[in-house]
């Protein structure tokens, strides 16, 4: 049997929010900073979407169709392409109509909503579910949560909302001395299947691929070839970020190059196949079940969800937040559920995280804002203006 | 007279006030010359004259160099000074210096100074250099002045130069004290030896509150015969109040001002939750910035009440009259306050105000209500009348913009004056 390869990359954009001041709450319920967010999707689009879908498109037809790769989009990302960058979607549906792609599904605004709010997480998957058939006319049967996020509870939600197949970081601390390199099944619901993400070998990608100090670097197709063979189990998953190329490390890294020649080496070595994630759990069976109590994600050191949960001042935001969606479930608005979703994007938290020593460079990277405090304050402004919207709704209402 | 700012470019409440008693002065028919270390030229020079000491060359005669040097040498200018920065900022700024060029303070002949008239960490540098430079303005102008009128630790130096020099006698106004930026078992001994020697040296010592008083007079030793409060007023001329459409309809209890330790910020958060588990109908706004900022922000967390209590970050001009416009209570906690002139602000706003006992205010303002800093129930109860009770809101409200429409620097000048002609 062959070794099977299976790529995924994670397409999301945040929807930013504006400067909002204390003057504003009450006043002015328009959260969004439009320019940014219009600014740095064009960029991503013409540096990384636009690209790199390009060269997975010639990989695909030049390997007659044995090359194979996943997406999961964001609503929100989706969203920022239906108005700042239609010819993406296109784009992607080409990608779809080659039989080679898969879709997976995730919740539509990249929440946490996993981790407090059932009801809410189950609306949001359904949401994005009936995206992709929109948009792309196909149904996932895989899932991959927020920061691929899992624990054996979340596993059980996802295989009721019928997914077969789902994927989640292969995190040290949970495998032991356990490969990331098989399937897995879910404790409790064991027709869920698992796939686990080799860090090591996905961030030789995503994160070393273009650092000289890295003594690996220069990394060439061929080499990394040899690594993926010598891997020993079953699978590889390599999950990243699609960013990854040309926006995170930029395509004068050579990353592009690299993942054009890739596919045909790989294919032409005999021993390898690529797989898509519903296709890799219908031909691997499962070794054993995984046991996950705690949700772990793949952020961070501790590939926990302390990125976005880890301190007070993101407790806080979160809790607020979630408090509303009796509320919001009652009034049943579009326009406050749609705000609520973009509120609920993991994103936010994230930029008030304080875990500024191990982790630091990826969180700044990725942070518009100088300071956690400034995110969560600004955040807590923007929030405190929707819970009056809320409120006055259901004072109207009764 | 020897100031360290003026208005427009001003950093606290010292250039505001030094505006006013010269302002007040000129109506009482005292004529100033304000020295400052870095004039702009878009001063209001109306009331005063201003000199730049950075337009001053330090010019030194054979015999007096000498002397004058003696005279300010006693400062060690390598070492870094802020008056107003946490220990860990303190420490920062010291790592920073380490790496950076140490400055010597060498002095030429006919050398001109550029002074930055900032709180900066070379602060003990400029402050010596003021001196040297104010000497040689006071030798310059000997003739135009009968008296030396030097405002908080920064200008005690050049007060007490222009004294050594031109024998006239030096008044040091006291706005604030080592003990009202650090705790008692913290405060900066640099900075108190300054302070120490200029109310030592000075013929009389003004402070702007009673509370002022007694810690110059048991803090630093000095003759209760020679100080003199002299409390602070304030300038509305030319104010209208604004008026805002309001986003909220909840009450707002707003806290504006360095969020630093002396502030009392913590006890206004403590008595927020209080209220907020009676009532809802409020939202409590921390307006402005400082080292205890950040920990102010995780405690609003922790106690679970961000969605009502609001950061505002720094404000500035236009925005600081904003906030006063939407607030309802204004709260002023401090620790220690040599004076406090927000409350005054406040109240001038028609906005109903809480200050702590630990104020200067406190000994002025009759119709704001006061509470020991500490006492943050009696805080809660007080937000929460004032709140509740309208009655209660429009009568501290009515009595209170009459009370601080009568605080003019016009009445505090003229006692001012008496002190100026008690030494002349």
């Amino acid at each position: 049997m062959k070794k099977s390869i299976c790529l995924y990359f994670q397409v999301h954009q945040p929807t930013r929010l504006r400067q909002y001041r204390f003057f504003d709450i009450g006043k002015d319920s328009h959260y969004y900073d439009d320019f940014t967010n219009r600014t740095i999707l064009k960029r991503v689009a013409e540096r990384c979407y636009l690209p790199m879908n390009k060269v997975l498109l010639e990989a695909i037809k030049e390997n007659g169709g044995k090359f194979k790769v996943a997406f999961s989009l964001s609503g929100s990302v989706l969203e920022q392409f239906d108005r700042y960058a239609p010819e993406v979607i296109d784009s992607f549906r080409e990608l779809v109509q080659t039989g080679c792609v898969e879709i997976l599904g995730e919740t539509y605004y990249h929440s946490l909503s996993s981790l407090i709010a059932p009801s809410e997480f189950k609306h949001q998957v359904l949401k994005h579910k009936d995206m992709v058939q929109q948009y792309f006319g196909v149904t996932p049967t895989a899932f991959r949560n927020t920061e691929l996020i899992y624990s054996n509870d979340i596993g059980a939600q996802v295989y009721d909302l019928g997914f077969k197949t789902m994927l989640t970081e292969g995190a040290r601390h949970i495998m032991g001395w356990k490969s990331p390199d098989y399937v897995y099944s879910c404790e409790g619901k064991k027709s869920l299947k698992l796939l686990l993400r080799n860090y090591q070998l996905s961030d030789d990608i995503s994160f070393r691929f273009d650092n000289p100090a890295w003594c690996e670097w220069p990394l060439t197709a061929e080499k990394y070839l040899g690594w993926l063979k010598a891997a020993d189990g079953e699978i590889v998953n390599l999950f990243m970020d699609y960013e990854t190329f040309g926006e995170h490390r930029s395509a004068d890294s050579g990353i592009m190059e690299f993942m054009k020649a890739l596919p045909a080496l790989a294919l032409a070595d005999g021993g390898l196949e690529f797989v898509t994630p519903s296709e890799a759990t219908r031909r691997h069976k499962a070794v054993d079940e995984l046991s996950v109590p705690e949700a772990i994600s793949w952020a961070d050191e501790e590939r926990d969800t302390s990125a976005w949960l880890g301190n007070e001042l993101q407790q806080d935001a979160f809790n607020k937040l979630y408090g509303l969606t009796e509320k919001l479930s009652i009034l049943n608005d579009p326009v406050l559920w749609g705000d609520f979703g973009h509120l609920a994007e993991s994103d936010h938290l994230y930029y008030m995280c304080t875990k500024f020593f191990s982790d630091g460079e990826v969180h700044r990277y990725f942070n518009p804002y100088d300071t956690p405090f400034e995110a969560f304050i600004n955040y807590m402004n923007v929030l405190s203006d929707f819970i009056i919207r809320v409120n006055e709704a259901i004072a109207t209402k009764q | 007279m020897f100031g360290w700012e003026f208005p427009p470019h001003i950093a606290g409440g010292l250039g505001t006030a030094c505006e006013g008693i010269v302002k007040g002065l000129a109506h009482n028919g005292v004529e100033t010359l304000f020295v400052m270390p870095s004039a702009s030229g878009d001063e209001d020079q109306s009331a005063t004259t201003i000199l730049n000491a950075s337009d001053v060359a330090v010019a030194y005669a054979s015999d007096t160099v000498d002397e004058f040097l003696d005279k300010v040498k006693f400062l060690q200018v390598d070492s870094s000074i802020v008056p107003y920065v946490d220990p860990e900022e303190y420490f920062e700024a010291i790592e920073k210096m380490k790496k950076e060029q140490v400055h010597e303070t060498t002095v030429g002949f006919g050398q001109k100074f550029k002074f930055s008239g900032k709180y900066g960490a070379n602060l003990l540098e400029e402050v010596s250099r003021y001196a040297q430079v104010g000497g040689t303005i006071a030798m310059q102008h000997a003739d135009e002045f009968d008296l030396i009128h030097a405002h908080d630790w920064l200008t005690y130096l050049a007060g007490i130069a222009a004294k050594e020099l031109t024998g006239k006698p030096l008044v040091v106004h006291v706005h604030a004290t080592s003990f009202d930026r650090g705790s008692e078992d913290m405060i900066d001994t640099r900075v108190f030896a300054i302070e120490k020697r200029g109310m030592e040296a000075a013929d009389r010592v003004v402070t702007v509150s009673d509370l002022t008083r007694s810690i110059v007079i048991n803090k630093y030793g000095i003759d209760p015969a020679k100080v003199v409060t002299v409390h602070n007023a304030v300038d509305f001329s030319g104010r209208e109040n604004i008026s805002v459409e309001r986003g909220v309809h909840e009450k707002v209890v707003t806290f504006l001002g360095r969020i630093t330790f002396q502030k009392g910020p913590e006890y206004f958060i403590e008595a927020a939750a209080k209220v907020l588990k009676r009532t809802k109908n409020v939202r409590f706004v921390m307006a402005g910035s400082g080292d205890m900022m950040n920990r102010a922000i995780r405690q609003v967390a922790r106690l679970g009440i961000s969605d009502r209590f609001h950061f505002t970050g720094f404000l500035r001009g236009a925005d600081v009259q904003k906030m006063f416009a939407l607030s309802d209570v204004y709260i002023m906690p401090s620790v220690s306050e040599p004076f406090g002139i927000s409350p005054l602000e406040a109240m001038r706003s028609n906005v109903p105000s809480i200050i702590s006992k630990q104020s200067g205010a406190a000994e002025v303002l009759k119709y704001a209500l006061k509470v020991d800093f500490w006492d943050v129930d009696a805080l809660a109860d007080d937000i929460y009348a004032l709140i509740q009770y309208p009655a209660l809101a429009s009568f501290a409200e009515k009595e209170g913009y009459d009370e601080v429409n009568n605080l003019k620097w016009n009445n505090a000048t003229a006692k001012l004056k008496k002190v100026y002609e008690s030494l002349l």
